[in-house]
């Protein structure tokens, strides 16, 4: 009843402009960064803000990235885990190299750094395209990570292949990487950055950029003819995604695992991002969330669920169903929902804006 | 007599001198020369498959004739890219409209001001400053479009929603939003009925008039193009029959054969 749009008039253009045109939304937003910001640091046990909320921040970074390039630019890629992988080992050798650089920045290079490697590998883009392209990226996921196995330079020649994260402080004792991190430190240090890069996603997809992407996707050679350059306005985002999957990778190995290794990011976590953008919405930003969290909260619910129902099945059962589970849905909705959760969100949303009258 | 009485235009803007173009064995256009001179509306006729949307093809680069040259604002070339075409002030749309399906009416007329936003990603990402300020200008100039097309209410309606003869209209927008010098309509009254067509030819015949935009468009419906255009050059099986005013051509002996003959049969 109370989520109306009506009596409130959009004065200017650039009221209408606003990400949350609707008081409404917007409200709902800032209780929702004050849950995330005050509520679940304070709330939430160590164990909880660990391993699941960081891996959903975390995923959501990539899968956000990933959804830039695929469901708004239309570029199919299965590259995100090499992409990952680039940033992780990127952020690495910066802040052992350069141990007095502030570990933000050392975030951002190491995006920088993967953009570069994104649109080296997004140049097959301007000639293939859909099934093709997807090929084109699985090679480059297999060549990167391949790469970072085979040279010892990039693990400073560790006898393992697996090195720990430096640690870091992002200003006094403030630590977010190593064993003198906290949690809460953790959380609130990646909250701020996939808020920042979301709120930074969301105005690149309203902007020019964003609409040609889009007209890329919906029809290349129309958006040619109007004057967008395919060449640029792909690699483009083959750059912005890759920066955003890049700095993932970093906080993935710094933050979240704290140990940066070439197999976290195989073939199975660019799959992974992708069901989680093809669950969550193709070409929306909250879609990238909404998928993020399924996918994390999916497999602890599964495995909590027939204790908490009194059933007996067994692990091995259980991780079958996960799968057994994915793949339905991701054919639901490939077929049935290509904007995933966040459109059937949108069209619960436009129900209750009708509330009580339907029509 | 054209439907804006006696008329006088500019020098020739756009020279197509002895295309040719085939497709394997298919002529689909020969030896086709034609001038189209500032300001005007040029409409190109003929029956199915005589090589009209494929003449406008070549006009904006997107098909390369093997043979001929076209001559723009003074510069003669062959081949050229559609998207340098654009950036030199040609529009168009298309007989199977080409709309961004997953944008909305707004959004796609919007992607025809592309080429005259130039803040960069770092301004895009904050919404600050320069950018916000260049995305209010071309958003006031793309919402008049809407106003003068009177499409303000499927503003943020996908455009894969609409009906046809609205997507065409949205179409049109998008080729205005680029404020062309030159504007190329395929087909734009196609599967309209008469009161959409009627719309149609006024906002045609309002750029025209307001803006100066040479235009060149073709057409099926006789009497549309009868009423609007200042000149019309015929094609049949990839061959020019005739040129002229539409009186010239509607009382050509070789036309009346080909075309009107069997149009009105
Ligand atoms: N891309 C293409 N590949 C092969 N043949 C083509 C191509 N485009 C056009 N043709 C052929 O060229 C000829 C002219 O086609 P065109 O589309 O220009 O005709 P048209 O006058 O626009 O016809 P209509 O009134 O049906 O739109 C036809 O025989 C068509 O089959
Ligand atoms: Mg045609």
């Amino acid at each position: 009843m109370l989520y109306r749009e009506a009596g409130q008039f959009k004065t200017s253009y650039a009221k209408d402009q606003a990400i949350f045109p609707i008081l409404q939304d917007r409200v709902m937003m800032v209780l929702m960064l004050v849950v995330a910001f005050v509520g679940v640091p304070m709330l939430a046990s160590e164990y909880w803000l660990s391993t699941i909320m960081l891996p959903f921040l975390v995923f959501s970074l990539a899968a956000l990235g990933l959804n830039l390039l695929t469901g708004y630019a239309g570029q199919l890629s299965l590259g995100t885990g090499g992409f990952m992988a680039t940033g992780a080992f990127a952020a690495y050798k910066l802040a052992v190299a350069f141990p007095e650089m502030n570990i933000v920045i050392v975030f951002l290079l190491s995006g920088v750094i993967t953009a570069a490697v994104g649109v080296l590998f997004g140049l097959p883009s301007l000639r293939i395209k859909g099934f093709y392209l997807a090929v084109a990226t699985l090679a480059s996921q297999f060549f990167l990570i391949w790469m970072f196995n085979k040279f010892p330079w990039f693990t400073n020649y560790s006898s393992s292949g697996v090195i720990s994260a430096p640690p870091r402080a992002v200003f006094g004792d403030f630590f977010v990487t190593g064993s003198s991190a906290s949690p809460a430190n953790k959380y609130l240090f990646t909250l701020v950055i996939v808020c920042v890069l979301a709120l930074a996603a969301k105005n690149i997809v309203r902007s020019h950029v964003g609409r040609s992407w889009m007209a890329i996707r919906d029809m290349d050679i129309a958006a040619e003819i109007i004057g967008i350059k395919p060449l640029q306005t792909k690699l483009g985002a083959f750059a912005v995604s890759s920066f955003y999957c890049g700095i993932s990778g970093a906080l993935w190995a710094f933050i979240y695992t704290s140990s940066v290794e070439a197999l976290a990011f195989d073939i199975t976590r660019s799959f992974q991002i992708l069901f989680m953008i093809i669950i969550g919405g193709l070409g929306s930003i909250l879609g990238s969330f909404m998928g993020a969290a399924f996918i994390v909260l999916l497999p602890i619910f599964l495995s909590n669920a027939p204790t908490m129902f009194g059933l007996n099945i067994s692990v091995d059962l259980i991780s079958h169903m996960e799968f057994m589970i994915f793949g339905a849905l991701i054919i639901f909705f490939l077929i049935v929902e290509p904007h995933g959760l966040a459109r059937l969100w949108q069209i619960g949303k436009e129900k209750l804006r009708l509330w009580p009258f339907p029509y | 007599m054209s439907a804006h009485g006696e008329r006088t235009f500019g020098d020739v803007v756009l020279r197509v001198d002895d295309v040719s173009l085939s497709f394997g064995g298919v002529q689909a256009l020969a030896n086709i020369s034609f001038e189209v001179r500032d300001g005007q509306v040029l409409a190109i006729i003929g029956p199915n498959g005589a090589g009209k949307s494929s003449m406008l093809n070549v006009i904006n680069g997107f098909y390369h004739p093997q043979q001929g040259t076209i001559t723009y604002k003074g510069e003669t070339r062959r081949q050229m890219k559609p998207h340098h075409a654009a950036r030199q002030g040609v529009a168009r749309t298309f007989q199977n409209i080409a709309l961004f399906k997953g944008m909305s009416t707004l959004d796609n007329i919007m992607t025809g001001r592309n080429t005259k936003m130039h803040k960069n990603l770092f301004w895009q990402a904050l919404h600050m400053g320069p950018a916000r300020k260049e995305e209010l200008e071309h958003r006031e100039f793309v919402e008049n479009i809407i106003d003068f097309l009177e499409i303000e209410h499927i503003r943020k309606t996908p455009v894969g929603r609409l009906p046809y003869g609205l997507q065409k209209r949205v179409e049109l927008g998008r080729a205005l939003a680029a404020e062309p010098e030159l504007l190329l309509l395929d087909e734009p009254m196609a599967g309209m009925n008469l009161e959409e067509k009627e719309d149609m030819s006024r906002y045609v015949l309002d750029v025209n008039d307001e803006f100066g935009t040479t235009i060149v468009l073709i057409e099926h419906d006789m009497g549309v193009v009868m009423d609007i255009s200042d000149h019309v050059v015929v094609l049949d099986y990839g061959r020019k029959l005739a040129d002229g005013s539409p009186d010239e051509v509607r009382t050509n002996q070789l036309v009346i054969d080909a075309y009107l003959g069997v149009a009105h049969d």
